[in-house]
């Protein structure tokens, strides 16, 4: 399983980023090999728009099964959409919010903050 | 002649003077491109006679023809693209229209549809036309739409065009066809650091301008002393008035029963005209 | 911590103006001015000698004239009408061009190249406030996206209990990026029929985040129909009414200098005392 936490520097112990499109890295765990990783998320962090959607697309090119994240835009959702699950960050750094997931204490992020362009979309409640 | 009446800061009273220049004309016509919020029509209240949807090109994907290269995810700049697998998401509030991803398609995957993004409203009031341009929400440029209401300008007759505040690319999109500036300024420190903003955008697009304060205690204020200081005419100046403000507060156009304020708008009419054939020279 | 931000959906209802004496009525320390295109707060803040730093909103093409075979395919393609004829070749005007690179793809002998466009300039103000606020040049777009980085400049102390954010007119792209993860919206709103009408726009548009919402009435006695109309759209909107400010001529001198409002012994200074009175009570009930 592959898992991705956006972060404010490229250190395990770095907090969560609070934004997810312009994060400007994040942190790569494949649970298999146990390995961490830095992907230099640029391109989203300095689109003049559309971030979140590249952001998302470039995490599903590195086939991440789970996202961690504070907040995800409705757009980035639906390019995560069926690959990859979104979970919701805790007030800690990242490291110790994929030891959360893996033990099972994560809940699925299930509020979408509505697009730039101010469309709602719920899912889950 | 087509006059742009522009602010920089909102709520100074770009609409109230635009308003009632129109209804102080003998000839004109108004165009509302505060598309986001446009209130004019609020004022005229004028019979609709037709609406026209403003419609953008998106692009519309073959998925039989496409083979998932990526180059069009990878070529758009807005990043309105993504590809799941095969699947192509496309999202159009990203979309800016632009036709790269429909060229740089080498499978000739991609054509182009048409999307609507916002409506103009076409209305008669007297003998004038009132266009009100409406984006829809959601949509992120009013651009198109303020362009649009700009292409049904008469040329034989007074185009007013109410602009809509700041100095972004929707105020540079209003003004860019105008013959002449009109600008709205309020003699407080806001509204003096924003009328300057407004200044510098009329040089930039080199447009004739002047100004009209609004709101004013004195004719002595901030606005007046630095329009005399750098050559600026100010045309009229409207003292703060609370009964032309609760008129104004019900959408009444002030012009069409008070007879004072009918001259001096007839009067500010003029002077514009004056002013505007003398810059032609 | 809570972060408030102050919206209207109309220009000119004073947005600012509250937005500065809230900022002094709850010794807020962190603030942010998010009305990028004109931004006015730090006039009345009276802070100086800010940090600045460029703002790249996106990049722009460029036409080399030296290779330029003055086909015109470019001025043609391009859906913005950006690229014009210019002295026996073409150029681009760097107002309308959107860094799309439709032209740089259908020139026959790459003329043209991109560059980094500086659409606005970032400012962060330290010392008595931590207080970040952003201009954009004129012309530009882009403005969610230095809304953003405005706010991502705000450093939020953890000691801090209120962060005051304001708002831009208008319900496009600068407001929605304003919106996304504040808690609190506070409305600005004036009794006049224009002033309604983009009231309902922006509770509509604000609705779509989970926020709470509080709004006050300003030069509320200039139309009382409307304002009480405006106070039962609240109550069915789910939005905390929290009190009306008259108009006050005694405010206009204030404007003129740049005086915080409930400073000044006035009915108006009064009135807003009341409705931040109600809206601290409000913000610490909700806790």
């Amino acid at each position: 399983m592959i898992i991705a936490v956006p972060v404010d520097e490229m250190e395990k112990t770095s907090p969560v980023c609070i934004s997810f499109g312009r994060a400007p890295f994040y942190l790569i765990f494949d649970d298999e090999k146990k390995t961490f990783d830095y992907f230099d998320n640029n391109s989203a962090f300095n689109a003049q728009g559309g971030a979140g959607i590249k952001a998302a697309q470039s995490l599903v090119d590195r086939n991440v099964d789970v996202v961690i994240t504070y907040r995800c835009g409705e757009n980035a959702s639906k390019v995560l959409g069926g690959k990859a699950k979104i979970y919701k960050a805790e007030n800690a750094n990242a490291k110790m919010n994929i030891e959360m997931f893996i033990a099972g204490n994560l809940q699925l992020l299930n509020k979408v903050s509505p697009g730039l362009h101010g469309h709602a979309q719920q899912s889950g409640k | 002649m087509k006059l742009a009446v522009l602010s920089g800061k909102g709520g100074t009273g770009k609409t109230f003077i635009s308003v009632n220049l129109v209804n102080s004309a003998e000839n004109a016509n108004y165009y509302d491109c505060d598309v986001e919020e446009p209130n004019g029509d609020l004022f005229f209240k004028s019979k609709l006679l037709q609406e026209l949807p403003v419609k953008v090109k998106m692009p519309n994907f073959d998925k039989e023809k496409c083979n998932a290269c990526h180059e069009c995810v990878e070529a758009c700049t807005f990043n309105a693209l993504a590809l799941i697998g095969k699947d192509m998401l496309l999202f159009e509030d990203v979309c800016h229209s632009c036709g790269v991803c429909t060229l740089v398609c080498k499978q000739k995957a991609i054509t182009e549809v048409d999307k609507e993004v916002g409506i103009i409203q076409v209305g008669e009031f007297g003998n004038s036309k009132i266009v009100t341009g409406k984006l829809n929400m959601g949509q992120s440029s009013g651009v198109p739409v303020i362009s649009g209401v700009l292409d049904l300008i008469e040329e034989d007759k007074l185009n007013v065009i109410d602009c809509p505040p700041g100095s972004a690319c929707s105020v540079v999109e209003s003004t860019q066809k105008a013959d002449y500036c009109l600008i709205v300024a309020e003699p407080t420190s806001f509204g003096f650091h924003n009328f300057k903003m407004v200044e510098q955008l009329a040089k930039v697009l080199n447009k004739p301008f002047a100004v009209v304060v609004n709101k004013a205690e004195s004719k002595n204020n901030m606005i007046s002393a630095y329009c005399k200081k750098n050559d600026i005419k100010v045309l009229e100046t409207f003292f703060f008035n609370r009964k032309i403000a609760q008129d104004n507060s019900r959408g009444e156009i002030c012009t069409s029963f008070d007879n004072k304020m009918k001259d001096r708008f007839v009067s500010l009419l003029e002077s514009i005209k004056d002013d505007w054939q003398r810059s032609l020279k | 911590m809570k972060k408030i931000l102050i919206l209207s959906g109309k220009g000119g209802t004073g947005k600012t103006t509250v937005a500065a004496s809230l900022i002094e009525y709850l010794n807020s320390k962190t603030i942010a001015d998010c009305d990028v295109d004109a931004p006015n707060l730090h006039l009345i803040l009276k802070v100086k000698d800010p940090k600045e730093k460029d703002f790249i909103g996106s990049q722009k093409a460029f036409i080399d004239v030296d290779k330029c075979i003055s086909c015109g395919e470019c001025a043609e393609k391009c859906r913005f009408d950006a690229i014009h004829p210019f002295e026996g070749s073409y150029k681009v005007d760097e107002i309308s061009c959107e860094g799309c690179s439709l032209c740089s793809l259908v020139c026959p002998v790459s003329a043209v190249s991109f560059y980094d466009d500086k659409s606005g300039t970032l400012q962060k103000y330290t010392g008595t406030y931590d207080f970040s606020t952003a201009c954009l040049k004129l012309g530009r777009g882009n403005s969610g996206k230095l809304v953003s980085e405005v706010k991502r400049n705000m450093i939020i102390a953890e000691t801090e209990e209120y962060a005051v954010l304001d708002g831009s007119p208008g319900i496009g792209c600068p407001v929605i990026a304003s919106i996304s993860g504040v808690d609190w919206v506070l409305l600005v709103a004036e009794p006049t029929l224009s002033g309604f009408s983009d009231l309902k726009r922006i509770v509509t548009t604000a609705k779509a985040f989970e926020l709470k919402m509080g709004l006050c009435v300003n030069k509320a006695d200039i139309n009382m129909e409307i304002t009480n109309e405006i106070i039962d759209y609240c109550k069915d909107e789910g939005v905390y009414y929290l009190g009306l400010i008259p108009y006050d001529k005694t405010v206009l001198k204030a404007l003129k200098s740049s005086k915080l409002i409930i400073d000044i012994p006035c009915e108006a200074g009064n009135a807003l005392r009341n409705v931040f009175k109600e809206f601290k009570q409000v913000l610490e009930n909700e806790k």
